[in-house]
């Protein structure tokens, strides 16, 4: 019985047929199979490292505003990572919102860096954007830095009181992660 | 070494010339597995499984190494880090989990049957009796690392499997006790049995696969043995292992992967035990407590021994129990018949078969509990397991008359006419 395999047009020899035959077929699907295969593993020997499922549920954290006095600041912590949550005096607003634009390396203003109503609530992280230190400045009768908001001793980065880098290595302003206030006296980050 | 007719490696690309000339890597894989080595043409898919124990070993060392980093080496936390951690948080842990318990029983499997392979068709004796004896130190290694890893999960059967096996050293007289403590580093398995033996079930896949490199290295020096088990007369006797062999191997690795994916997904506990979900609690043994089932015919020759005879019972079934292993080392030489494969063996191959039900009726009995019906069955099984080592086997060889062999492996898959063209 004639099969694919053995029928060849006229004027052409096995080696010359036009047509994709079933062996090159079967090639195909014997090479490409494995692949799909091998894929379909090595996605959860690679998802196996990304944080699993308790590190996610501690992804959130509440902090209370209620004793937090103008000036002062604390250090908490979100997902494992230092959190700053800093109640700035009216000075040190105005020092922020007196800084041109123009001057700044990571151009934001403080009000874009808060959230409307809470201007002097200040949520950064306390991981300085340079390589991951610990800014000095959330306690009191730490050095602020030449802008008096935070200075970071590993490098010399020198945020200001927006928590915006002014001078030093680091290329971007301390990061805010996104939060929300639950109540007045209290928010919810992450 | 080779056949004077296998392929020669001959790089094309100036990368591979280039490569070729400082670190001949590819040569070395061409020449092991590739087309540089020379195999009998007539294996059959028995011949499968060597390669499969060997990507047994391969998914058991990666997903391992990924358990490793979710695992916790630690008496308080072992337990909740594979039952909570693993199986519910880490993502994708219960497939990782239940990949490396399956794999483990799987990688028993097919080295059992590679083992049985190796004892129809002779593959044990000259020239390649070092290959054999490898074979059986690979077998302890995996046997240590699989009892030291079923200990990891801290449940029940890990706490109790890890008290009895140690227990079996307690036998030894005089010094058994003061050995028993040295390996557990207390008085019952605790913290310190534990890290000791994460940190050696991780060392040992390692030691394993470095045994196995001197396996295949130990085979290719006289190459595979085959069905027939008669010598490679000429070139027209192999073909060369790529490609012909690593598409049967790949055939034989797809239906392997596809009884492994039932077992993970669709029976995952089907081979373990429910007692190993509960928590390791030193003040309550199991009711019925038995090994993985790749252990039960062990487990049923240790408990073969009831009563003291000259030395304790205890310490016959412990001798028992490595000498039925320890007794495969010496078979190249208990069995001397020349002829190496049972197809032409008439007595022998009734004895292999035979063996193989011996063997099943002992697993069957180890893992029942310790009824004196199924105690009585296994006394009769280890009698006779010992029985076709030491004696039938080497009476056969020197009485049985073989079946005339082929004149080559060529004559004996095309026939006597086409061999002589």
């Amino acid at each position: 019985m004639a099969t694919v395999d053995d029928v060849i047009p006229e004027g052409e020899s096995p080696d010359s047929v036009s047509d994709p035959r079933r062996r090159d077929f079967l090639n195909i699907a014997a090479a490409t199979f494995p692949i799909a295969g091998v894929v379909a593993v090595v996605l959860p020997l690679v998802n196996q490292m990304n944080p699993s499922a308790d590190v996610l549920a501690e992804s959130t954290t509440t902090v209370d505003l209620s004793k937090i006095q103008p000036g002062q600041g604390v250090i908490t912590t979100f997902r494992k990572q230092p959190l700053f949550v800093r109640n700035l005096t009216p000075k040190e607003i105005a020092e922020a919102d007196a800084v041109p634009l123009s001057e700044l390396r990571d151009p934001e203003t403080l009000e874009k860096r808060t959230q409307p109503g809470h201007t002097n609530w200040l949520i950064t992280l306390g991981v300085c954007t340079h390589l991951g230190c610990i800014p000095l400045g959330i306690n009191e009768g730490d050095n602020r830095g030449k802008y008096g908001g935070y200075f970071c001793p590993c490098h010399g980065s020198q945020y200001d009181t927006a928590g915006r880098i002014r001078q030093g290595p680091a290329p971007k302003n301390l990061f805010v992660p996104p939060y929300k206030f639950t109540s007045p006296t209290a928010i919810l980050v992450g | 070494m080779s056949f004077p007719w296998a392929n020669h490696y001959e790089p094309k690309q100036p990368l591979m010339r280039w490569l070729d000339e400082k670190l001949p890597v590819p040569r070395l894989v061409y020449n092991a597995v590739g087309a540089g080595y020379p195999v009998p043409r007539n294996l059959n898919y028995w011949w499968n499984f060597g390669v499969l124990a060997g990507a047994a070993l391969a998914i058991q060392i990666i997903t391992g190494i990924v358990l490793a980093m979710h695992f916790h080496s630690d008496a308080a936390s072992a337990f909740a880090s594979i039952n909570g951690t693993i199986m519910r948080d880490v993502n994708a842990g219960w497939f990782l989990r239940y990949a490396h318990a399956n794999g483990a029983s799987m990688f028993f499997v097919v080295v059992y049957i590679h083992i049985f392979r190796g004892l129809y068709y002779g593959s044990y004796k000259a020239p390649r009796e070092m290959v054999w004896l490898l074979g059986v130190v690979i077998f302890l290694l995996m046997m240590a690392t699989a009892f030291m890893g079923y200990v990891l999960p801290w449940g029940q059967m890990s706490f109790w499997g890890a008290q009895v096996i140690t227990g079996f050293f307690s036998a030894i007289p005089v010094v058994g006790e003061t050995i028993r403590v040295w390996l557990l580093g207390g008085y019952a398995p605790d913290d310190a049995a534990l890290n000791r033996f994460f940190s050696l079930h991780y060392l040992l896949p390692f030691v394993i696969a470095a045994v196995i490199v001197l396996h295949i290295w130990a085979l290719h020096i006289p190459g595979s043995n085959n069905p027939t088990g008669v010598d490679v007369k000429g070139e027209q006797d192999t073909v060369p292992f790529h490609p012909y062999y690593t598409a049967k191997d790949g055939f034989g690795l797809g239906l392997f992967l596809v009884v492994l994916a039932a077992l993970i997904f669709f029976f995952p506990d089907a081979l373990g035990h429910p007692d190993n979900y509960i928590q390791a609690n030193p003040l309550q043994t199991p009711a019925h407590i038995v090994p993985e089932w790749y252990f039960w015919p062990f487990y049923a020759i240790l408990r073969s021994f009831t009563s003291d005879f000259i030395l304790p019972a205890k310490l016959w079934g412990v001798l028992a129990m490595f000498g039925s292993i320890l007794l495969l080392f010496f078979l190249p030489w208990l069995d001397s018949s020349p002829v190496r494969s049972n197809k032409y063996r008439p007595k022998a191959r009734v004895a292999f078969w035979v063996l193989v039900v011996d063997v099943l009726i002992l697993g069957y009995c180890g893992g029942s509990p310790a009824d004196p019906v199924y105690v009585i069955v296994a006394q009769i099984c280890s009698a006779y397991y010992f029985l076709h080592f030491l004696v039938i086997l080497p009476w056969i060889a020197r009485t049985e008359r073989p079946v005339p062999l082929p004149n080559s492996i060529t004559e004996a898959v095309l026939g006597t006419t086409a061999a002589a063209h």
